[in-house]
């Protein structure tokens, strides 16, 4: 076994169930393997709906629509592991947009401007993660009161308007192809491999299950809760940051209400994708094909002519269906044991 | 303190005989918190190689004292010297790598991640840019599930082990350092009796290979079975220790509390033979947990319920009270049959049900005793617009704080602040609110101390002298002993057997607790 099959170790159970149903079995008791196979069959289902399902444009379409989501996703199941939330970061994403266009029309450079918008996701980052580590305030409330405030923030800074008329050198973020593939996709598939390669394998990353999984405790094996804890509040508002630049590139202006609600879909894929909101539990390969199920069940409505309507409420339906799911395979195995 | 080796006049002068190793000396240690002074000037020594349990009530200072050697809280005063050596921890990891480990009272795994990765948490094998090394994570882990016959994958994930295997993954967790020291909480509280022989094994070898105990403990009996030493604390202070070998339980109980405890449990109930059975229990079953379970209750009499853990005790109790459900069976009051599907439905007949589980589910924390105590009848106190009567209820529960003896300023403090003993004593106070006919008490003395254990003795019996049956489910094979009239003993979900008062004795009990008698086959 090499050292790239062992992160996946953890599949293997005591159970001495042999052959391929003991394997399926064991595959099974993994959200990844059963969200992949839901993907999957709902491909084939679509593909047969719906000649243009699996056109390359449309594959194209979905990836981009979700790179934002997914992007945040990254950082948010690493916060949800560690016991965290952030409520802040389609406020965030915005306050970068802003920042960085307000920057780009005053004249500055765009690799410039670019560090500003970040360094100012990295500020909201530091005030979350301060606040919930150091004088341990409640991460809803913490981050609801940031994403107000940001939000307000935003209307005084642009004075109530867009930012219009970006330049070239920066639209590129969201609009420039690599080999044919727009940059956001790129820019999403390599946070992904590295954001779950980091989590699985990197014992820096992998303090966040024990501080979700029991904080005290983790305190007592010599981990610096509170530094970890602010680590990953900054990591997921930068990554916002980076969704932030990756869509105002795209639009070429920097929107006021733009990310408005995200937090909420972003947090549904994480649990979709088996992260739990009491920590300890998830992965980022989850937590993308979670945003990825959601995409694609979006555009599939879209394609299928379903109403925009319908949309909402069937993910809602499915968040409740995936939790439900956990408490009966839960229930399930408990029975057994 | 080079000066080291004078007579300072304090009990027990470790340095006058210097032949004896110590591996760990505390020197006037002092701690307090607002209000309370938890450590008060504690001077002790452990000795190399040696088991020395730590008794004392609640709230004498054990485990705070615990907490600074091993470096969770500091010391106001005082010194600590390990091997001779005058050590200052800043934190538990500092007292870790110093050779100071401890297994807290509360589990400390993460229960979605691997038995391995729990071990070494944090100190996970890795190589280049932190990349945990997972082959050789596995590998040292089965050397030590190996090492003491564990026949466990260390890749299986923690929350599907039952909680005994998790009690001993925490402590292969302490030891998997190597400390020279391994300081254990009350490490057995929740653990079956083949669990505990289990666990006492593997600290008896970690002895031989020289390591150092302290352990903590509220069961006397464990005291005798496995250390070298006890030692005794009461209200933050060293009271004294004594070599196993000359020290009785008797002495260790007057000790802890400062007084002799000459009537434990007060006088057993003068039964009238002619009288009847008023509450019966009939033909219960639940397939896999109990089957068949057939008893009667009279009244004033305290009916003790023995077993292992996981006989299926508590799990009875909680289907007589309509908590978990049942395949079958009748319960009887007073010559009616009872429909009981829910806890309301015991609750209005007369039926009570104490649980083992005070914090978790007998108990309101975090809110006042006033409002702990109408908890269960809220109903009677609510006037004819819906709004609570609150003059009514500060009567009766002022009334109810003072019959029931609980130590508190006010109503209004809330049930958190109060001791282990005081809290047992308001859940039954919130209990004897709904006027019971029976009460069904798991566990009544679990984590109170001698002193208010025995408080709680002399009420349940001045309850049953009021005319209430009581059923008493206890793990303490003494108390049960102590104070019952009559015991039935369960054994995996069957009354194996019924002894009376006259026939009370530990082997007996324990013989048909673990399924080596048992009156159904003659």
């Amino acid at each position: 076994m090499t050292e790239q099959e062992a992160g996946t170790e953890t599949i293997r159970t005591n159970s001495e169930e042999g052959g391929l149903l003991g394997t399926f079995r064991r595959l099974a008791s993994f959200r990844e393997f059963v969200l992949l196979l839901v993907i999957i069959a709902f491909t084939i289902i679509m593909s047969l709906a719906s000649p243009i399902f699996i056109t390359r444009l449309n594959i194209e379409a979905i990836l981009l629509a979700l790179s934002v989501e997914a992007t945040i996703a990254v950082g948010m199941v690493i916060l949800l592991i560690s016991g965290g939330l952030d409520l802040s970061v389609g406020s965030t994403l915005a306050l970068v947009g802003v920042v960085t266009g307000l920057a780009l029309t005053a004249g500055v450079s765009s690799p410039l401007s670019i560090i500003i918008g970040l360094l100012a996701a990295l500020s909201v980052g530091l005030l979350n993660g301060s606040l919930v580590a150091k004088l341990k305030i409640n991460p809803f409330i913490t981050t609801l009161g940031t994403m107000i405030t940001i939000r307000g923030l935003l209307l005084i800074l642009a004075s109530g308007r867009a930012v219009l008329n970006l330049p070239k050198s920066f639209t590129v973020i969201g609009q420039g192809r690599l080999f044919g593939i727009q940059y956001p996709i790129f820019i999403l598939l390599i946070l992904v491999v590295a954001g779950d390669l980091l989590l699985r394998n990197s014992r820096f990353f992998r303090q966040s299950y024990y501080i979700g999984g029991n904080e005290n405790a983790a305190r007592l094996s010599g981990i610096n809760v509170d530094l970890v804890k602010i680590f990953n509040y900054c990591l997921v508002a930068v990554l916002a940051g980076t969704a932030g630049l990756m869509l105002t590139g795209r639009f070429g202006s920097s929107s006021l209400t733009v990310g408005t609600g995200i937090e909420l879909r972003v947090i549904t894929a994480c649990i979709i994708g088996g992260a739990s909101l009491s920590g300890g539990e998830g992965s980022v390969l989850g937590a993308f094909l979670g945003a990825l199920f959601m995409g694609m069940l979006a555009n599939a409505l879209n394609l299928l002519g379903v109403d925009v309507y319908y949309q909402s409420f069937i993910t809602g339906l499915i968040l409740i269906l995936a939790v439900v799911f956990d408490v009966l395979n839960e229930r399930r195995k408990a029975s057994r044991a | 303190m080079l000066g080291g080796p004078m007579n300072l006049g304090l009990p027990n002068p470790y340095w006058v005989t210097r032949t004896v190793e110590y591996i760990l000396r505390a020197d006037h240690l002092s701690k307090h918190f607002p209000g309370v002074q938890a450590v008060d000037d504690v001077t002790f020594g452990l000795r190399k190689g040696e088991i020395l349990a730590l008794v004392g009530e609640n709230g004498a200072g054990k485990s705070t004292l615990m907490q600074i050697l091993c470096g969770v809280q500091r010391s106001e005063s005082g010194e600590i010297y390990l091997e001779d050596q005058a050590v200052s921890f800043t934190s538990a990891y500092d007292a870790l790598n110093a050779g100071i480990s401890m297994v807290f009272q509360e589990l400390s795994l993460v229960d979605g991640i691997t038995i391995g990765e729990n071990i070494f948490a944090n100190r996970q094998p890795v190589g280049l840019f932190n990349n945990i090394k997972w082959r050789q994570l596995r590998r040292v882990t089965k050397e030590l599930l190996n090492r003491f016959d564990l026949d466990l994958d260390p890749t299986t994930l923690v929350k599907r082990l039952p909680m005994g295997k998790q009690q001993v993954i925490e402590i292969l967790k302490a030891i998997s350092t190597d400390p020279k020291i391994l300081i254990l909480d009350e490490p057995t509280s929740s653990l079956t009796e083949a669990e505990v022989s289990d666990l006492f094994e593997i600290i008896s070898s970690l002895q031989q290979e020289g390591m150092s105990f302290i352990y903590i403990t509220h069961k006397l009996g464990e005291v005798f079975d496995l250390a070298d030493r006890v030692m005794v604390m009461r209200d933050g202070k060293y009271v004294g220790s004594r070599s196993i070998g000359e020290v009785t339980e008797d002495d260790l109980v007057a000790m802890m509390v400062g007084r002799e405890i000459s009537d434990m449990y007060g006088d057993t109930a003068q039964l009238e033979t002619t009288q009847g059975e008023y509450f019966q229990v009939e033909a219960f079953s639940r397939k896999g947990i109990f089957q068949d379970i057939q008893f009667g209750l009279k009244r004033g009499e305290i009916l003790g319920l023995a077993g292992l853990v996981g006989a299926g005790r508590t799990d009875l109790a909680r289907a007589i009270f309509g908590i978990d459900p049942k395949d079958q069976g009748k319960v009887v009051l007073e010559g009616e049959e009872l429909d009981i599907h829910r806890p309301q439905d015991a609750i209005n007949r007369g039926i009570a049900y104490l649980t083992e589980d005070r914090k978790g589910q007998g108990l309101f924390l975090d809110m006042t005793i006033l409002e702990n105590l109408i908890a269960p009848v809220l109903k009677e106190f609510t006037n004819r617009f819906g709004f609570l009567a609150r003059k009514e209820i500060k009567e009766d529960v002022f009334t109810r704080i003072e019959k029931f003896a609980i130590a508190t300023p006010s109503a209004n403090q809330k049930i958190l602040n109060l001791s282990g003993g005081n809290q047992q004593k308001a859940m039954i106070a919130m209990w004897m609110g709904i006027e019971p006919k029976v009460i069904i008490f798991d566990e009544p003395t679990r984590g109170v101390d001698v002193g208010a254990r025995s408080e709680i003795y002399h009420k349940l019996r001045e309850l049953a002298e009021a005319g209430t049956g009581i059923i008493m489910i206890s793990s303490d094979l003494p108390e049960l002993i102590g104070i019952c009239d009559r015991i039935l003993v369960i054994h995996q979900g069957q009354i194996t057997g019924e002894v009376s008062r006259e026939e009370f004795s530990e082997e007996l009990i324990l013989a048909y607790a673990a399924g080596i008698k048992n009156r159904n086959q003659h």
